[in-house]
């Protein structure tokens, strides 16, 4: 038994931070200072703050410490393991006994991510010493398909994937459609910008998803799974196919379940960069090996999807939510969240707030607590103005409506959408017109082409916000920019032209203010349009270190050496930015409104 | 053509493996792309006309017709790394590499492209290169995973 236990997050975002050479540090340490026997170090998956990785939780003490490097895990060792007192400097909060209450943590509720950073995610025994698989025994040996269906549906349970659907009936429909053999298939293409829960579970809990598949696979009838990753994920596609092979050794997956009759096996399928295929019928196309392109439903893939058969897909969280459910019950799972939305929902934070990473919270919450109380608000001091929640299918919200409670309907009533969770933040120095261009540009470009109105409107809709970005936008094109928008909602084949207007339109409706002022001022108020901004060298600040002379493309940039200030000569200038990003002393100040020629 | 048919082999020869036998001949191919010859292996392997296998592999951008660097570098451009300063990186890419969006260094070790969202937004900016994913990048930290790459060869 070790006397100490290190959870190292082997997450990709702790993974890219340094991740691997932390643990090659400390076990040289470890080996010098004779202590392997002593440390047990499990590797992890995501624990959740990733802006502060890489992250290391000690026990028996359960102290955090973060953003560790490689140089400081000798002190770690040396200080903390073999004399018994931690190293402060590298502690969460600094001081101990580690609060309780790190808001970042006690604001949350963790099910889903209850395993995630807790259990070492490519050994089925530790997920089988936490529980893991009852949910799968009980549900073959104690329940029919019926019940479990009539279970999930009582649950409240709906699609985390974005649109929020009823799983139970899904199931249902599944399990009433006529045909053989059935499917089911777990949709881990998590395209969405700012989303990463997907990605989380799948690293950090990969047995929890199949566990899920396997039991929404007995209950509607099916016999084999597909898991289709993004292959922007090689991590998680890894830790799946250890979990698939483990499973199989333990006779959870394949012939004969735990000595039943059941039997049921998953393949995982790897995308190859589009985004598209995350819409459903998109995504069966891919799996059948052609066009990831999407078609019209009716019909849907319940009664008809892979290879022309009853198929049901559900997102990588809803399966982990499945066995939550069957092991404690549907009147628990309806007991937390709101009358609609039932449960938890992971939320990945990022953008301009304080702790980025992965949140776990009931359905429910508003959006404040989420931004403020979990998040810490905007660093440097900065105003919060917005969040963009649901990715490029979803919305704009301003610091106004922060009072809203998180869920599938009052988000929706409000021009966001849940959507998979991403929840970007952003400040004043954000400029929304940027933003609703930014989204656009990514939907325009993954429009598959097939229907027009989405491939077409996307590209007319950004040529607008391209004029408006540059000055030369008219308030009528604000009306063009409506009417399109709609147009291209109502009128697009699948889920992804479906959307896209909305980060446009939920931007022109809180943010008007905003398209005015490049429109009628010529000026981007929050100084980020390139063209509608111009750059002043401020004497003060200048120490004449030639620094922008040197990086300024066409000579605008003018001074000499030692002999402050420099100057900037609008005329040649052509607002590229390189003084303002090359400068030391912040000297070179960026301004809104187009600079006088 | 042998070993390429002998490392395609595991799989069943039916068109919903397509795209991982895709995958496999173009990660064996150094130049990391997908020749004329292996996309008339992968046909005749699953029995498909040759346009239908052209059909699908155009539809991916992870798939290359051309040859590519022995590294391909994918930076992340989503707006978390934007908002973060991927902007900047990508011209620090291209100033350290000599090559726009798209192109292959001379000495073929490198291609720069960019990609949508990572999943690694807590760390952003962020960047992949071949299977490996980078975060929190600044320019100084670019140089130096840059560095490891040439020093690797």
């Amino acid at each position: 038994m070790s006397r100490i236990e290190v959870l190292l997050c082997a997450g990709t975002a702790c993974l890219s931070s340094g991740a691997r050479e932390v643990k090659a540090a400390l076990l040289e340490a470890l080996a010098e200072e004779s202590l392997v026997g002593e440390v047990r170090i499990v590797e992890t998956g995501c624990m959740g703050p990733c802006e502060l990785g890489p992250i290391m939780l000690v026990y028996p003490e359960g102290i955090h410490y973060v953003r560790v490097r490689p140089a400081d895990v000798r002190e770690i060792v040396t200080e903390h393991f073999l004399k018994g007192r931690p190293v402060r400097r590298l502690l969460w909060t600094g001081e101990l006994p580690e609060s309780k209450e790190i808001p970042f943590f006690s604001r949350q509720l963790k099910v889903v991510l209850k395993n995630c950073g807790r259990i070492d995610p490519e050994d089925i025994e530790e997920y089988i010493a936490v529980g893991g698989y009852k949910a799968l025994a009980k549900t073959l040996i104690e329940m029919s398909p019926a019940d479990v269906i009539e279970e999930i549906k009582r649950s409240g349970l709906r699609g985390r994937g974005g649109a929020g659907f009823p799983t139970g009936l899904k199931w249902e429909f599944v399990r009433k459609a006529e045909g053989s053999p059935k499917y089911v298939i777990c949709n881990a293409d998590e395209g969405d910008p700012g989303a990463f829960m997907d990605r989380a579970i799948l690293e950090g809990d990969p047995h929890a998803v199949l566990e899920g598949m396997a039991i929404a696979a007995y209950a509607v009838g099916a016999e084999r799974g597909y898991i289709y990753v993004r292959a922007e994920y090689p991590l998680a596609v890894q830790r799946l196919e250890t979990a698939i092979s483990q499973a199989r050794r333990y006779g959870l997956l394949g012939e004969g379940i735990l000595e039943t009759d059941f039997s049921f096996d998953v393949e995982i399928r790897v995308g190859a960069g589009a985004f598209v295929c995350g819409e459903e019928t998109a995504l069966i196309a891919s799996i059948e090996g052609r066009r990831g392109e999407p078609r019209p439903r009716p019909p849907y893939p319940a009664q008809s999807g892979l290879f022309g058969k009853p198929t049901l897909i559900n997102n990588v969280e809803t399966f982990a939510n499945v066995r939550h459910i069957v092991l404690r019950g549907a009147d628990w799972f309806s007991s937390i969240g709101t009358q609609k939305s039932k449960g938890t929902k992971v939320f990945a934070l990022a953008g301009q707030v304080k702790n980025t990473g992965l949140v776990e919270v009931p359905m429910g919450i508003t959006l404040r607590e989420l931004v403020y109380d979990i998040g810490g608000g905007a660093p440097n001091g900065k105003r919060v103005k917005a969040v963009q929640i649901g990715g490029p299918s979803g919305g704009c919200l301003p610091e106004s409506l922060f009072h809203l409670p998180v869920d599938y309907e009052s988000l929706t009533e409000h021009g966001a959408i849940m959507g998979s969770g991403g929840i970007i933040v952003l400040d004043e120095s954000a400029c929304m017109v940027n933003v609703a261009k930014f989204f656009l540009e990514f939907t325009a470009e993954e429009s598959c082409g097939k229907c027009t109105p989405c491939r077409v409107g996307t590209r007319i809709m950004l040529g607008i916000l391209e004029r408006i970005s540059r000055g030369e936008g008219t308030e009528e094109d604000l009306e063009r920019l409506e009417e399109l928008g709609h147009m291209v909602k109502d009128a697009s084949l699948c889920g992804l032209g479906q959307t896209a207007p909305n980060p446009v339109l939920s931007s022109l409706r809180y943010f008007r203010e905003e398209f005015l002022a490049h429109i009628r001022d010529k000026s981007c108020p929050a100084g980020v349009c390139p063209d509608l901004v111009h750059y002043v060298v401020v004497p003060e600040l200048c120490r004449a270190c030639d620094r922008c002379r040197q990086v300024c493309p066409t000579g605008a940039a003018q001074g000499t050496p030692g002999n402050p200030p420099y100057r900037i000569e609008l005329s040649a200038c052509i607002n590229c930015g390189a003084c303002f990003d090359a400068c030391p002393f912040g000297a070179i100040e960026r301004r809104p409104g187009r600079k006088e020629r | 053509m042998m070993e390429k048919l002998e490392l395609i082999s595991k799989y069943p020869r039916s068109r919903e493996y397509l795209l991982l036998i895709l995958h496999e001949l173009q990660r064996a191919n150094p130049r990391n792309y997908l020749t004329p010859e292996d996309l008339r292996l992968a046909a005749d392997y699953l029995n498909l006309p040759l346009s239908a296998v052209h059909d699908t592999v155009t539809f991916y951008t992870m798939f290359s017709l051309r040859p590519r660097g022995k590294h391909i570098i994918r930076l992340c451009d989503s707006p978390p790394c934007h908002l973060a300063g991927s902007w900047s990186l990508l011209s620090a890419l291209k100033r350290e590499l000599g090559i726009e969006v798209g192109e292959t260094t001379p000495d073929g070790l490198f291609t720069l492209e960019l990609t949508s969202c990572l999943g690694v937004c807590g760390v952003a900016p962020a960047m992949m290169v071949d299977d490996e994913v980078y975060g929190n990048l600044t320019e100084e930290r670019l140089r130096e995973i840059l560095d490891s790459y040439r020093e690797g060869r």
